[in-house]
């Protein structure tokens, strides 16, 4: 249970990369967990090759909302929410069904596996992504 | 709740009664359940009543005619008179069995809203749960009534101050938790009604929280609607009730219809039967009515008085350990009233930088079953500022080893997340 809050997921929850505001944002998205009231907003600034150049979030939410924020933050430059779309099928398969973490810069959601014996917190982790990839739409 | 001093109450015999609390979380540590104002546990005697009754009279009720419905009809009737008994109605008729709270309210909000017009007022609270707040909402929208809310004191307590500025001649409903199930606050129900009855205004109170905790008396409240949950009473879910005056749920048209609320059916239009089968359409939860029963029954016969005064000093240990466990940036903040003077053993707590769910999460791998969020209570929450609170909740059967490892977990959460 406690490796749910092991180092690598606070680590990754305190580095909050791309936290903040992003002032030349093309398209901002705030989503709710209705369960619990978490809110998570995305600030996304898309490039001209249709894929985005920046992100800022604004978590507020868990430990693991947060560090999901935080991957996101440090990997999302230069995919495009069909690949983000991608990537949490990808996550949501490694949550339900025991598959193996995404590869490449993706790779550090395998942090998270400890996570998929609790299915109320698949959400947590979930929410940013949503986020993200509604703010990358069109 | 007044915390008197502490009584002889034998906890472990009360604990021996209630056999999931013998289990192990996890397989490995012990339960500490402290949700209870989510859902309260069952006792033996209740588990008892609900096989025996599945077991030996299960059948529909009303009309049939054969042992097993008449059995049935008798244990579901008994039942009624049981829950009549708890809250001090003074006939059964006064008592409507529904799916829960939610149920009872949305049963007031549709029957009493239907003689509501469009201006007509009701006045609810800031403080509210969600479902005494969202049926008035959507009555609202079909009906052009207004609501309108009193604030929520510094404490933690629906302010009654605001009762003679919002209760006009318009209003013709008061809607108000009976004690909170953030704050754990007991509403001046006696201001309440007396601002309502200075216009002829009716009072709903909804006593989810309040009814687990001894035996209500809805005649000396002098309320008019009463709603309550028999999961937090120790029975099954999926029932509840709604208590009313006969004279008041009388004059009301039918919320749901189909099967045993009528009198005559024609292709042309229907009549509707008396109280309170007028608001009980189609098969009720006849077993969870029966269980609801061995609750209340079980829920009688306990020294309520005492086991008050032993929830009131666990709960008091609770709010000293988080007043303790303050300092630095670790400091926890009960939302609520600091004493348990005149609140009863709720009790929600914020602490800067750690979120209620990871402490909901690391408390569990401690055994202890707590709530994080905002349990149903979002506006309150975000009038404090908060996306939710962390809540622990207390029953007759908890002791002294729950309240020390809250505690204890609380403290490893904290060094974790803080």
């Amino acid at each position: 249970m406690d490796t749910l809050y092991k180092t690598d997921v606070l680590r990754l929850a305190a580095q909050a990369t791309g936290a903040g505001k992003l002032a030349d944002a093309t398209k901002s998205i705030t989503v709710d967990n209705p369960l619990c009231g978490d809110r998570v907003t995305f600030d996304v600034k898309m490039g001209a090759d249709g894929k985005i150049a920046a992100v800022g979030h604004t978590v507020k939410g868990c430990v693991l909302c947060q560090a999901s924020a935080s991957v996101i933050g440090a990997n999302a430059k230069g995919e495009n929410a069909a690949s983000l779309g991608a990537i949490r099928e990808s996550l949501k398969a490694m949550l339900k069904q025991g598959a193996p973490a995404p590869a490449g810069a993706w790779a550090t959601l395998a942090t998270f596996t400890p996570v998929s014996g609790h299915k109320s917190r698949h959400e947590c982790l979930l929410l940013p992504f949503e986020a993200v990839i509604q703010a990358s739409s069109d | 709740m007044k915390v008197p001093s502490q009584m002889s109450f034998d906890v472990e015999a009360i604990r021996a009664q209630f056999p999931i609390l013998r289990t192990l979380v996890h397989g490995r540590v012990p339960l500490h359940y402290l949700d209870n104002a989510a859902t309260a546990q069952v006792p033996e005697a209740v588990l008892d009543a609900v096989r025996a009754h599945d077991e030996l009279r299960r059948a529909n009720v009303k009309r049939g005619v054969h042992a097993l419905a008449e059995a049935a009809t008798d244990a579901y009737a008994n039942a009624r008179t049981k829950v009549a008994q708890y809250v001090n109605a003074r006939e059964d008729r006064e008592v409507i069995f529904t799916s829960g709270t939610t149920g009872a309210i949305n049963l007031v909000a549709h029957a009493f809203g239907a003689t509501l017009k469009a201006g007509d007022e009701i006045v609810l609270s800031g403080l509210e749960h969600h479902s005494n707040l969202v049926p008035w909402q959507l009555l609202r929208e079909r009906t052009g009534v207004k609501l309108r809310f009193l604030g929520v004191t510094e404490e933690g307590r629906i302010d009654t101050g605001d009762l003679e500025e919002l209760v006009s001649e318009r209003c013709k409903l008061i809607s108000v938790t009976h004690v909170s199930n953030v704050t754990g606050a007991i509403t001046d129900v006696a201001a309440v009604v007396r601002a309502a009855r200075t216009v002829g205004a009716r009072v709903l109170l909804d006593g989810a929280q309040r009814a687990s905790h001894g035996p209500v008396d809805v005649q000396a409240l002098g309320v008019d609607f009463y709603a309550l949950s028999s999961h937090k009473m120790f029975g099954p879910s999926g029932v509840g009730a709604l208590w009313g005056r006969a004279e008041i749920l009388a004059a009301l048209p039918p919320f749901l219809g189909g099967g045993e609320m009528i009198r005559t059916v024609t292709l042309e239009k229907s009549t509707w039967a008396d109280i309170p089968a007028r608001f009980e359409a189609g098969t009720p939860p006849i077993t969870q009515a029966v269980g609801m029963g061995a609750a209340v029954d079980w829920l009688a016969q306990v020294d309520a008085a005492a086991a008050a005064a032993h929830t009131g000093h666990l709960a008091d240990r609770i709010l000293h350990g988080l007043r303790a466990i303050g300092g630095g940036n670790r400091r926890a903040r009960v939302i609520g009233p600091q004493t348990m003077e005149r609140r009863f053993p709720v009790i929600a707590f914020a602490v800067d930088g750690a979120h209620p769910h990871d402490i909901c999460q690391i408390l569990d791998s401690h055994g202890v079953a707590l709530r994080g969020g905002h349990h149903c209570a979002q506006p309150f929450h975000e009038s404090r500022g908060l996306a939710g609170t962390t809540r622990a909740s207390l029953a007759l059967y908890n002791n002294a080893a729950d309240v020390d490892a809250f505690l204890s977990g609380l403290d490893d959460a904290l060094s974790k997340l803080t």
